[in-house]
């Protein structure tokens, strides 16, 4: 292996055609930075990581353990928070499913066919991403509010869309839009339309071959989605506070339980509170992790042409 | 069945795909459609299939006007570039796909699909690959299975688009001659599309070629390459040498050579002189004289550039190597050249101002590439 080093370092053209196929040693000698510089970089890496990402969640739990098991059990029985959970999963079981077919729509509406403006819907699609979530709770209170345009509509009607479940639905459906057509979009622009044609001329009905060969091909990119669409509607603080008025045992998702509790300097309750959210989070990409790993096969296969 | 196009149009943009084409196809017949990127050959096959709509004209399949049928309803087999199998499906799945997508009564039971699909699998020779994924094969296995998908649906008629483009050359070959057996072997109207002038030579009954949105000729493969009826078709297919000559009393003067022809031109001409129909003569008869540049033995073929005496202009030269004068040949030899056969043309302005190339001509077999940007 020595011999192999030395030659590396006399020879160099001839490095190329060992890489890869050449012993470990010999190739760290030709392409990689000095252990120092190695160690540096991986230890800054790490350290960033530990602080930014491991350390907050870590903190979370401990937090909310601080008082013992007992203070945490009673914190999360209490009805407010058993209610705000309810409340957050209802708007995530509405929004979801509504952003997945307002996503996948919107993604075979732009990948799938050439018309004009294209580029300026693609834009719209990110404003979410880019207004941020308290105006765009604003602009909900202004339309459907009491004093807003289309709330005395709705109040004759006896329909409460602001301070109510229906705005939190709307304001969550806003700020996650973007989530799953984002994903899907970069996807199925490479993939293409030739599929999609020769599903026609096999005879297949415009719902068949979505059904049979488009969907199919975007399934993974589209459960990627909305697991990060179902996160971020879980998590949802800044759109859903203006309009949900927080109302205890009402209007109230998780996190903004938590910051009542915070504000009220019942920490241990707000971190328990905030743990079972992170356990949430947690749980979301357990779950895409179980599933990458169950189809691995497929997905491979899936991105290989 | 036959196809009947007729005056047909289609423009993207500001950009002519089609300018008014017209073709009949016999029933049963192989026809390439040969040209270089950009001249409509792709977007004429796409209409038939009904992918791209026309902007005028029509399409007839036999006697029925298919110009406003939908994709479904057109009932042709389709194979793209790229196979475009579904990945997600088993080989066998990807056949049945087209029985299994049929409405109600007419969709065949679950066993007779798979017995289908494991027929047309060794029609196209992969018997025992059913269970395979399309990841798992080879493009040229990709590009079979796409085929037999096409056939399942027994279409009126196929269409391939360049269905060997992206394969390499050994297995682009075998796979011409194994299409060629299949074709006899099912006698579906078949239509391809290809920028290789070999392929349609080799494959095609018919071949149209065809120039920015029009169908420059149309004939069989002897035809084309033997009378090209444009300056571009003797360009395209094959390599040309270009002489500036004079028709007069319908003698065609080249420098004091003065040659008989059939021509109804007078005055300059563009003559179009094929490198093999350029012929080394003895010193002694009528003839350009010329001195050779450079030689090239590649197989079966001595290629050679002249320069002319008279004009100084560089032609090509093709002998096979079994001929004597070839053996003697080397740069600096002096020769006379009797161009035996040539196709003349009206003096075009542009025309004159193209020359051959002026150091070494792409003398190695693959002159392909270089033809198919043209």
């Amino acid at each position: 292996m020595s011999l192999g080093k030395d030659q590396s370092l006399q020879d160099p053209p001839a490095i190329p055609a060992e890489f890869g196929s050449g012993p470990l040693q010999r190739r760290n000698a030709a392409i990689t930075e000095p252990a120092w510089v190695r160690w540096l970089l991986i230890a800054i890496a790490l350290g960033f990581l530990s602080l930014f990402l491991l350390l907050p969640l870590a903190a979370v739990f401990t937090e909310a353990l601080r008082d013992g098991w007992g203070t945490y059990l009673t914190a999360l029985a209490e009805p407010d928070a058993y209610s705000a959970l309810k409340l957050t999963l209802l708007a995530a079981a509405i929004a979801v499913p509504l952003n997945l077919v307002f996503g996948v729509a919107a993604a075979w509406c732009i990948t799938k066919f050439e018309f004009r403006g294209k580029q300026l819907l693609i834009s719209l699609i990110d404003l979410p991403f880019s207004v941020s979530p308290v105006v765009a709770g604003l602009v909900y209170v202004q339309i459907f509010g009491a004093h807003g345009w289309a709330g005395p509509w709705f109040a004759e009607h006896d329909i409460k869309v602001i301070f109510a479940v229906p705005g939190i639905a709307l304001a969550t459906i806003f700020v996650t839009f973007p989530f799953i057509a984002r994903e899907l979009i970069p996807l199925m622009q490479e993939q293409g339309t030739d599929d999609e044609q020769a599903a026609l001329t096999l005879g297949a009905s415009g719902f068949k071959t979505f059904w049979r060969v488009t969907l199919p091909n975007i399934k993974w990119g589209l459960l990627y989605g909305v697991l990060l669409c179902n996160a971020r509607a879980f998590g949802e603080f800044g759109a859903v506070s203006v309009v949900s008025g927080h109302i205890r045992g009402q209007t109230n998702t998780l996190p903004l339980h938590i910051e009542i509790l915070y504000n009220e300097y019942a920490f241990a309750a707000a971190f328990a509170v905030a743990s079972l959210l992170a356990g949430l989070a947690l749980l979301t990409l357990l779950l895409k992790s179980i599933l990458e790993w169950r189809y691995a096969d497929q997905l491979a296969a899936s991105r290989r042409h | 069945m036959d196809i009947t196009i007729k005056n047909v149009r289609k423009t993207f943009a500001d950009f002519p795909a089609l300018a008014g084409v017209d073709l009949h196809i016999e029933s049963g017949e192989l026809i390439a459609l040969l040209g270089p990127s950009g001249s409509g050959k792709t977007t004429l096959l796409r209409a038939l299939a009904g992918l791209e709509p026309i902007d005028a004209g029509q399409i007839l399949f036999g006697a029925t006007d298919a110009t406003n049928l939908s994709v479904q309803e057109r009932k042709v087999g389709f194979v793209f570039q790229h196979y475009a199998l579904f990945k997600h499906m088993t080989v066998a799945d990807n056949i049945a796909f087209g029985l299994s997508v049929r409405d109600g009564k007419t969709r065949p039971t679950t066993a007779e699909q798979k017995r289908r699909a494991i027929e047309l699998l060794e029609l196209v020779q992969l018997k025992g690959l059913e269970k395979r994924y399309p990841s798992q094969l080879s493009g040229g296995q990709k590009q079979r299975v796409a085929l037999a998908r096409a056939l399942a649906i027994e279409p009126r008629v196929l269409l391939l688009d360049e269905p060997f483009g992206a394969l390499d050359a050994k297995v682009r070959k075998d796979l011409r001659r194994w299409l060629r057996e299949l074709h006899e072997k099912t006698g579906v109207t078949t239509v391809f599309v290809t920028h290789d002038q070999e392929e349609a030579l080799e494959l095609a009954d018919r071949v149209v070629v065809m120039s920015k949105g029009r169908i420059e000729q149309v004939g069989t493969t002897a035809e084309v390459y033997e009378k090209p009826a444009t300056p571009f078709v003797f360009d395209f297919l094959g390599s040309v040498n270009l002489l500036a000559g004079d028709v007069q009393q319908g003698k065609l003067k080249l420098n004091g050579l003065s040659l008989p022809t059939d021509t109804k031109l007078s005055g300059p001409v563009d003559v179009y002189v094929r490198p093999h129909d350029l012929r080394l003569v003895e010193p002694t008869s009528d003839g350009l004289d010329a001195q050779i540049n450079f030689v090239q033995r590649t197989g079966p073929l001595v290629k050679a550039v002249a320069k002319l005496a008279y004009d100084d202009s560089k032609v090509d030269i093709e002998l096979g190597h079994l001929d004597p004068m070839a053996l003697s040949l080397k740069p600096g030899t002096q020769v006379r050249l009797l161009p035996v056969s040539f196709g003349l043309f009206a003096r075009m302005p542009h025309a004159a101002v193209q020359t051959l190339p002026d150091v070494v001509p792409n003398a190695v077999p693959e002159q392909r590439g270089d033809r198919a940007r043209g």
